[in-house]
């Protein structure tokens, strides 16, 4: 006899999601979190794609704790004095069932551990799962804690602790862990009042702006983003940790930087820092994802590296409350089905299979490479802003010159080759197309 | 801890006004009597990049004038950062926090 049926490890998206499935299936659910509350520990940068949720919470949008809907979404290349911008705009996204949405990971993720508890799941927080319990086969039969007596036993034990995962470790799914598969993500949320974020990003109401930024990171591969919630601005960049160290530039200079290029500068200015704050980001998709089962034990969210970050992509909570969602479900088929080994709980890597969580990651599976690349980092951005320059420059008397002639001119003088531009676009193409 | 223990590249000017420790100061620490980190100062000594010292954004790492490291595990986000960047077999001992303690973010 076990203590319960199922324990889930981490109150962040996934872990929330996968005790909802799994305790609406009638199993006896123990939900652990390690901070004061779900949510404490957790930041990122700003942008949540609930679509997923439709199946689970009805309606979520009238209750979820959201700040602004995001209506506008704008891509930025920056070099140090050029800007260029695709900016989109929809209204349709300000409406149900709506696309994006700003919110706080603290008002999030309690939001979320709340239905958890409503479905059954029993939360206990303040407590850190220090280790896996395992049979002599090496099944996994439960979890250790730091409290006294406080091991745990349980037919079946997801792991859903988020991007540092020493359950997955433990359980030996991780061949290595690599540095160069993680960026550092830090984060500044400055305040300002409603009427003037309104005014600065020509939004009204409720709607709000993301903006993903390509160059502005100081040298150090990686990328920035701008959100808008009600009351503040999230600024912040996600910086390739093997540069980081190299580059000598530590990361709150990186978001100074940023902050003061001549197109971020008016936005934020005047912005009350409110928050400082930085998380890990696993970002090298399939290329480093762990095996997710093993007897007795399923992982999900970000301990998997299910997080996409691709560039203008930045998709890790979506990702974490399907495969949570999916994990909850496929422990409760191997608990009803009696068979608690990794072949009675395939059905989690069907379900990521079949949907989203993989196709999207097999899909864009060289983009993140691609995106965090030294051409596409270094040499690209300052080669597009040139022609676009010159393709906006007047420079009478002289002739406006063709673009045919720009491209080629600008390519050479950035010192960029025919052979990888061409390789380049084609993966790209071949991700993004 | 002074910005200039924090290794003198802190210069307030560099974002707006804020001193590290200001910025420091807008995130909440229920601070743990017991480290969970370790750095192992013998491991350090002969290390000759430091990634640590520029990569951890709560700039915990400062290396003294006589080429050591000291670390102050107080205002520690959790991150990973560290013992990600550092290539030194047992240079860092890094675990969570005691349940309940460490770096919280706030609700609204
Ligand atoms: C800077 C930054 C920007 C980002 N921007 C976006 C964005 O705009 N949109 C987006 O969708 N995604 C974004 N992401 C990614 C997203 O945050 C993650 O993919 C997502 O949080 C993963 O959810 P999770 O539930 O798997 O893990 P987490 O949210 O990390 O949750 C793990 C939980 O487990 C708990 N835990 C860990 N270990 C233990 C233990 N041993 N015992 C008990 N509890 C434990 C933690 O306290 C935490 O609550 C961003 C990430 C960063 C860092
Ligand atoms: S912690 Fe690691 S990276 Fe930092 S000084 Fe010590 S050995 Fe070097
Ligand atoms: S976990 Fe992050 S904040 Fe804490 S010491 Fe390491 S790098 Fe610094």
């Amino acid at each position: 006899m076990t203590d319960v049926d199922v324990i889930v490890v981490g109150g962040g998206p996934a872990g929330s999601c996968a005790a909802i499935t799994a305790a609406r299936a009638g199993l006896d659910v123990v939900l652990i979190e390690r901070g004061p509350f779900p949510g404490s520990k957790n930041m990122y940068g700003g942008v949540v794609y609930p679509r997923i949720l439709d199946g689970l919470i009805p309606n979520w949008w009238e209750e979820a704790p959201v700040q602004r809907w995001v209506t506008r979404r704008s891509t930025m290349l920056l070099t140090p004095t050029q800007a260029l911008t695709v900016d989109f705009r929809s209204q349709a996204w300000g409406a149900p069932p709506y696309n994006g949405a700003t919110a706080y990971r603290p008002d999030w993720d309690h939001w979320l551990a709340g239905h958890a508890e409503a479905a059954g799941a029993q939360l206990i927080t303040s407590t850190v799962v220090t280790g896996l319990l395992r049979a002599p086969s090496g099944a996994v039969t439960g979890v250790r804690t730091d409290r006294p007596d406080g091991d745990l036993t349980a037919k079946v034990v997801i792991a859903c602790d988020g991007v540092n995962s020493f359950l997955a470790k433990e359980a030996g799914l991780y061949e290595h862990t690599d540095a160069k598969h993680f960026t550092l993500g830090v984060k500044e949320t400055l305040a300002l009042p409603k009427e003037v974020i309104d005014e600065r990003f020509a939004v009204r109401d409720n709607h709000g702006v993301d903006i993903e930024i390509l160059g502005g990171t100081g040298g150090v591969n990686g990328g920035g983003f701008l959100y808008t919630n009600l009351e503040t601005l999230a600024i912040g960049v996600v910086l390739k940790l093997t540069k980081l160290g190299a580059q000598k530039a530590r990361p709150e200079e990186i978001i100074a930087g940023l902050k003061r290029h001549p197109a971020i500068a008016p936005l934020v200015q005047d912005g009350e820092l409110k928050e400082y704050s930085a998380h890990v980001i696993p970002e090298a998709g399939l290329t480093m994802m762990p095996k997710m089962i093993a007897d007795g034990l399923l992982v999900a969210g970000d301990a998997a590296a299910l997080c996409l970050a691709a560039g203008i992509w930045l998709e890790g909570v979506n990702f974490a409350m399907a495969s949570g969602m999916y994990a909850g479900e496929a422990a409760a088929e191997a608990v009803r089905a009696g068979d608690l080994t990794a072949v009675g709980l395939a059905g989690y890597q069907r379900r990521l299979s079949d949907t989203f969580v993989l196709k999207d990651h097999r899909r864009l599976k060289r983009a993140p490479e691609l995106v965090l690349s030294d051409r596409v980092q270094h040499l690209y951005p300052q080669m597009i802003a040139n022609v676009a320059e010159r393709m906006f420059r007047v420079d009478n008397p002289d002739p406006k010159p063709g673009l045919r002639r720009i491209l080629a001119q600008e390519r050479k003088r950035a010192g960029v080759r025919r052979r990888d531009l061409a390789r380049d676009g084609w993966i790209g193409f071949r991700s993004f197309g | 801890m002074s910005d200039t223990a924090r290794g003198g590249m802190l210069e307030p000017h560099a974002w707006g006004g804020l001193s590290f420790q200001e910025r420091m100061a807008t995130a909440e620490f229920r601070i743990h009597h017991t480290p969970h980190i370790v750095v192992d100062g013998r491991v350090c000594a002969d290390c000759s990049t430091r990634e640590c010292v520029v990569a951890c954004p709560a700039a915990l790492f400062v290396p003294t004038a006589e080429g050591g490291i000291v670390f102050n595990h107080e205002q520690c986000f959790e991150c990973g950062t560290c013992y990600l960047v550092c290539n030194r077999e047992g240079a860092i001992t890094w675990s969570y926090p005691e349940g309940g303690h460490g770096v919280v973010f706030r609700r609204t």
